[in-house]
């Protein structure tokens, strides 16, 4: 019974269990105190999670739009002459372009030099400021357009007075549908209408325009079919190979005055804007962590200083001051992921509804769920270093001392 | 009855404690003491005596200035911290005038943190409580927190922690400090019956009667033993 030396196995232990059990203790009996210390973790980690989640949704969002309206998209137009003259670019433009290599499409739309009107009644000034232009067959693929009613131009109707609409166009000139065969009148000429477009994104003036053949817009308006415009649509990954080939193509004595713009850029630019309000709202987050971790240790300070009684007691029952240090950091890091888990919680929602208010894709990264919940572990850990230390430190003869 | 050859459980061999100040205090002035196994002892003097601080080191919760303290035989001051705890866990049991304790957990809870430091399982723990709550008489109170219980209640929930592993002593600060005479008498019969039933317990009390009641008492004045009852009637 005496034995005069301490075994090991009657050294003083604490479960792993346990250290959670007791880490918890404090805050379960502290609701209102728990809840209100772990708000300050919360917001912070909040902002945290909702700047990386909507950066990664409005990311997702411009490569989906990308994905979709074609990033492979070349538009060709004329830049400043040197000499001033009017720059024609050759009528072949679009058969020469497609000859340089790895091009899916390419197709070209020339101005008419005609009119359109709902009828022959409106006066010629009110055209609505609607070009019309002579078009390729093939023009939809390369701007990635789409019917929304009838059919595109096709190569027996390039003679005919066929006409199809872009969006807008459609609107201003009130034909909202094809169902009573409705007609336009060009200049001097009823066309049927037999087609209306849906907006299309990368080319937002061809929304604005009437699209004819080009055999009956040379036959009855004289048009001279030099395109003003051409669609590229390069093989994926090509386009900057492509690119810098077109000019001396299409006009080899002045390559210089042909300009070639890549529509995908103004969308992909559209992130750009969006980098200071992240940093704003990523610094504002910090300030809330940092903010929600001196609040944290401050909170269990003052617990310490309550529980000197509890301390007193616990070292009593065998508990050394390395388990005393171990139930405060505990308690701390687990108040923290407490907020932590209420912050990616409320920083997913907030993703959610930005995504929602912008229609834009939602995608939350695994990782800024998995950073939210570490980081808050982490502060809490750290800001519980120094109350556990001091709750440690505590004489136990002091503690249970009534006061 | 004193069996010399026996080692006693506790031993306080010329035991100091001063508090630095100006000028420093003096709270033990040399305390010599055995205290043998099975004994119920109770400790008086007047308030400032040195009771608490006596008490404090033969528990291991505090270190003498000078002198030695031995539980069991173990020279405590050649101990680590670490082993002190270990030693304070298993062998002694405490019981103080303010109970302490833990707000917010059930009676049950509260008596199993007796074992907790020893590493027994949870369930263990809970089923050696429950039964050492039957014996002080509070089985009908097993899942009521602290709060919710009379003082005299709380000091036996804090009774029933003590007793919990099977200290070898119990040591009691003023246990009935803050009950009214009745509940007082309650807890100094459960300390008569738990002695009866082997336990060695230690008491401080103000109350002279209470402290006649008992086998042995020492009183302390000054920081030192006045009288003790064990050496007197030798
Ligand atoms: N931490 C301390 N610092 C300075 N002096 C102390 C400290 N603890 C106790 N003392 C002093 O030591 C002396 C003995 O104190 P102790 O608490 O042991 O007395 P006591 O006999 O238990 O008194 P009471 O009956 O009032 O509880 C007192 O004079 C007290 O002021
Ligand atoms: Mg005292």
């Amino acid at each position: 019974m005496t034995a005069t030396r301490i075994a090991r196995r009657e050294l003083s232990r604490l479960r792993p269990l346990d250290v959670l059990r007791v880490g918890s203790l404090g805050l379960r009996a502290r609701r209102v105190r728990t809840i209100l210390t772990a708000v300050g973790i919360a917001i912070g980690i909040s902002a945290m999670v909702a700047v990386l989640g909507i950066t990664a949704s409005e990311d997702a969002q411009v490569q989906a739009e990308l994905d979709a309206l074609g990033p492979n998209l070349l538009e060709v137009i004329e830049g400043d002459s040197i000499t001033g003259d009017d720059i024609l670019f050759p009528v072949e433009a679009a058969g020469m372009i497609e000859r340089i290599g790895p091009i899916r499409f390419a197709a070209q739309v020339a101005p008419v030099p005609a009119s359109v009107r709902r009828t022959e009644f409106i006066p010629t000034g009110q055209t609505g400021g609607i070009a019309v232009l002579a078009a390729d067959t093939d023009l939809l693929a390369p701007v990635g357009a789409t019917i929304s009613e009838g059919t595109f131009l096709n190569d027996s109707s390039t003679a005919l007075p066929h006409v199809v609409l872009g969006s807008v166009a459609a609107d201003r000139l009130g034909v909202r549908s094809l169902d009573n065969r409705p007609v336009v009148f060009l200049t001097d000429t009823y066309f049927d209408v037999v087609g209306i477009l849906d907006p299309i994104a990368l080319a937002p003036d061809l929304d604005r325009s009437a699209f004819i053949g080009a055999t009956i817009a040379a036959e009855l308006f004289d048009a001279d079919l030099s395109p003003t415009s051409i669609y590229v649509e390069a093989a994926d990954g090509r386009v900057d190979d492509i690119r810098p080939l077109i000019g001396p193509t299409i006009r080899p004595h002045a390559p210089d005055e042909v300009v070639v713009t890549r529509p995908s850029d103004a969308i992909e630019a559209r992130e750009v804007t969006s980098d200071s309000f992240r940093s704003l709202l990523l610094g504002l987050g910090a300030v809330a962590l940092l903010v929600g971790g001196v609040g944290i240790a401050n909170v269990m300070v003052i617990s310490v200083l309550e529980r000197q009684g509890e301390i007193g007691v616990r070292r009593a029952l065998g508990a050394t001051r390395r388990h005393i240090r171990l139930q405060f950091v505990v308690e701390a890091a687990l108040l923290s992921l407490l907020g932590g888990l209420a912050g990616v919680a409320l920083g997913a929602g907030i993703t959610v509804a930005y995504a929602n208010r912008e229609q834009s894709v939602v995608a939350i990264p695994i990782e800024a769920l998995a950073l939210g919940v570490g980081a808050a572990l982490g502060i809490g850990a750290l800001a519980g270093l120094y109350p556990a230390a001091r709750a440690a430190r505590l004489d136990p003869a002091e503690a249970v001392r009534p006061n | 009855m004193n069996d010399s050859r026996v080692t006693p459980v506790l031993r306080l061999d010329g035991v100091e404690k001063s508090y630095p100040g100006s000028p420093p205090v003096h709270a033990l002035a040399g305390v010599d003491l055995e205290i043998r196994t099975g004994e119920l002892v109770a400790i008086v003097g007047p308030s400032g005596s040195g009771k608490s601080t006596m008490l404090n080191m033969m528990g291991a919760l505090d270190r003498p200035t000078a002198g030695s303290v031995w539980v069991e035989g173990r020279n405590l001051s050649t101990l680590s911290d670490r082993r002190v705890s270990s030693l304070r866990g298993r062998r002694i049991g405490f019981v103080f005038q303010q109970f302490h304790l833990i707000g917010g957990i059930s009676c049950v809870d509260n008596v199993a943190t007796g074992l907790l430091y020893q590493g027994v399982l949870g369930r263990g723990r809970k089923a050696a409580a429950i039964e050492m709550l039957e014996r002080v008489g509070l089985g009908h109170r097993l899942s009521n927190k602290p709060n919710q219980l009379s003082g005299g209640e709380r000091q036996r929930v804090a009774i029933a922690r003590a007793l919990l592993g099977d200290p070898a002593i119990v040591l009691a600060d003023e246990p009935t400090g803050n009950l009214d005479s009745r509940t007082s008498t309650e807890i100094i019969d459960l300390m008569h019956e738990l002695h009866e039933q082997g336990s060695t317990i230690v008491v401080i009390t103000h109350d002279r009667e209470l402290a006649a009641s008992m086998p042995r008492t020492v009183a302390l004045l000054d920081g030192r033993v006045e009288h003790d009852s064990a050496l007197a009637t030798r």
